[in-house]
């Protein structure tokens, strides 16, 4: 619509880009939360997944204290990037199948904003979970209250960027036969690599008694790169899967 | 046409069949000679005795695995942008060599370790960062090998190769970075740390392994190229004469 009072740029249209960019995270994030509520089973099954994994390392040693003490943070970040992997499909396979995926790549609303309101949902539904029982499964390690701050601290701002690359993965792989979960995988975990060195690294520093700053902010410059970066790489991931 | 002639596979296709004798001619010669001077001309170490010979193969396979990887990455990158076919061949037909030039970087490193430092393996940030590499073109290459539409493996690899090269200026730096096992850089601009014997030998067997690279390359290029484009007229055409000869 033109009016005689229009300006030469474009606020209006540029405004209601910016909206429409909000409208179709609020949306998409609304929508996974929603769906990953009625589906609560297969959540819990993820959550108990990473309790499992978790657990199976003491029982596979001589549970020696300091051992485990070593042990613990590592453990607890490679559960951790093993849960995010497993719940990966789900992100966009039973959308990719009944054609919403298709649908939200040709509505007008912007598909990485879409993609990253799912992410975060994925990420509300997977990642949080595992932030938070992070200090009761330290208790299994004996880890001090200390070092499990620091290990939540770090699973908090690592976990974030589990799912927005993994989100690259997941979009890739769609569709594929022997696509599942062998090829995510061999995809994924390279790439998931130094999230999990810097945050098992940050405990072991604070530990010893130093500052797990530099850490945090390798961590934190990780988190803001897969931010900038994995809505626009996954759309075009999904673009392409939907060809 | 114009300086767009090439990039049509039926125009590169005996481009390529002309140059890659040559490189790999160049690659035999200059490898010989590499070697000669490293196996033969060169002194021995006086801490690592004629282990270090070792370098000859390491340091230019470790060069070659993160060169290759960027070039891949950019004819994906070219794919993706502008639609190409070539591009996304050539990408297609570096990333085997890049494979073979990172596992060569790591096995040589592995048994030139095992001497110098006592280890075959250390987890030290450059071997963590290269075994990465690794593990991006052997995901690569799987990924191309699960999709079936070559257009789609096109452009999803180049996807991923974008993604993963991130991780080529983290190897490149690692032994700034992070002060770990690994060495520093014996080679800078100006002043390297080894004697010019030794450096004469090492830049020569680079280049000879470039022009391997170069050589297989574009091979296996020839390969893809009449493998990919079956149905079409100039690969009818080119059946036709390599039969009446």
């Amino acid at each position: 619509m033109v009016t005689d009072s229009s300006p030469a740029f474009p606020v209006k249209e540029a405004m209601a880009f910016g909206d429409g960019a909000f409208t179709a995270f609020a949306w998409a994030l609304r929508r996974d939360l929603r769906l990953a509520m009625r589906s609560r089973a297969e959540l819990g099954v993820q959550i108990l997944f990473y309790i499992i994994v978790v657990a199976l390392f003491p029982l596979s040693m001589a549970p020696d204290r300091e051992l485990l003490l070593l042990l613990g943070p590592g453990v607890l970040w490679v559960a951790a990037l093993l849960a995010s992997l497993l719940s990966l499909p789900r992100l966009f396979a039973s959308d990719y199948a009944d054609g919403t995926l298709e649908q939200m790549a040709l509505s007008p609303l912007p598909l990485p904003a879409l993609i990253l309101g799912k992410i975060s949902a994925h990420w509300l539904t997977t990642g949080l979970p595992v932030v938070l029982l992070a200090p009761l499964l330290s208790i299994q390690y004996s880890l001090e209250s200390e070092a499990v701050w620091v290990l939540m601290a770090g699973l908090l701002i690592g976990t974030p960027v589990l799912s927005l690359l993994g989100a690259i993965g997941a979009a890739l792989t769609l569709g594929l036969r022997s696509g599942g979960g062998s090829l995510l995988a061999l995809l994924i975990l390279p790439l998931y690599i130094p999230i999990l060195i810097f945050g098992a690294m940050a405990v072991d520093v604070a530990r010893s008694g130093a500052s797990a700053g530099a850490q945090f902010s390798l961590l934190a410059a990780g988190l803001l790169l897969a931010l900038a970066g994995a809505p626009f790489a996954t759309s075009a991931a999904v673009r392409i899967s939907l060809d | 046409m114009g300086r767009f002639k090439y990039a049509a596979p039926a125009q590169f296709y005996p481009l390529a069949g002309k140059m890659a004798p040559w490189f790999a001619a160049a690659a035999a010669i200059l490898a010989v000679i590499g070697l000669v001077i490293g196996l033969y001309l060169a002194p021995i170490d006086v801490t690592q005795k004629d282990s270090y010979r070792i370098i000859f193969i390491h340091v230019p396979a470790a060069w070659m695995s993160m060169f290759l990887y960027v070039v891949m990455a950019f004819w994906g990158a070219l794919a993706l942008a502008m639609n190409t076919r070539l591009s996304a061949m050539m990408a297609q037909s570096i990333a085997p060599t890049g494979a073979l030039m990172t596992a060569l970087a790591l096995w040589t490193g592995a048994f030139w370790g095992k001497p110098t430092w006592g280890t075959y393996w250390a987890w030290d940030a450059r071997m963590t960062t290269e075994l990465i590499l690794l593990f991006l073109y052997l995901g690569i290459i799987a990924l191309r090998n699960a999709i079936d539409d070559p257009r789609r493996a096109d452009k999803a690899c180049g996807v991923l190769a974008l993604v993963g090269v991130v991780n080529v200026p983290i190897i490149y730096m690692s032994v700034k970075w992070w002060n770990t096992l690994h060495q520093g850089a014996t080679i800078k601009a100006g002043n390297a740390s080894i004697a010019a014997i030794m450096l004469a030998g090492m830049l020569v067997m680079v280049f000879a392994f470039w022009f391997y690279s170069i050589a297989v390359t574009l091979v296996r290029l020839r390969t893809i190229m009449l493998e990919r484009e079956a149905g079409t007229a100039w690969v009818a055409r080119l059946a036709e004469t390599e039969k009446e000869r």
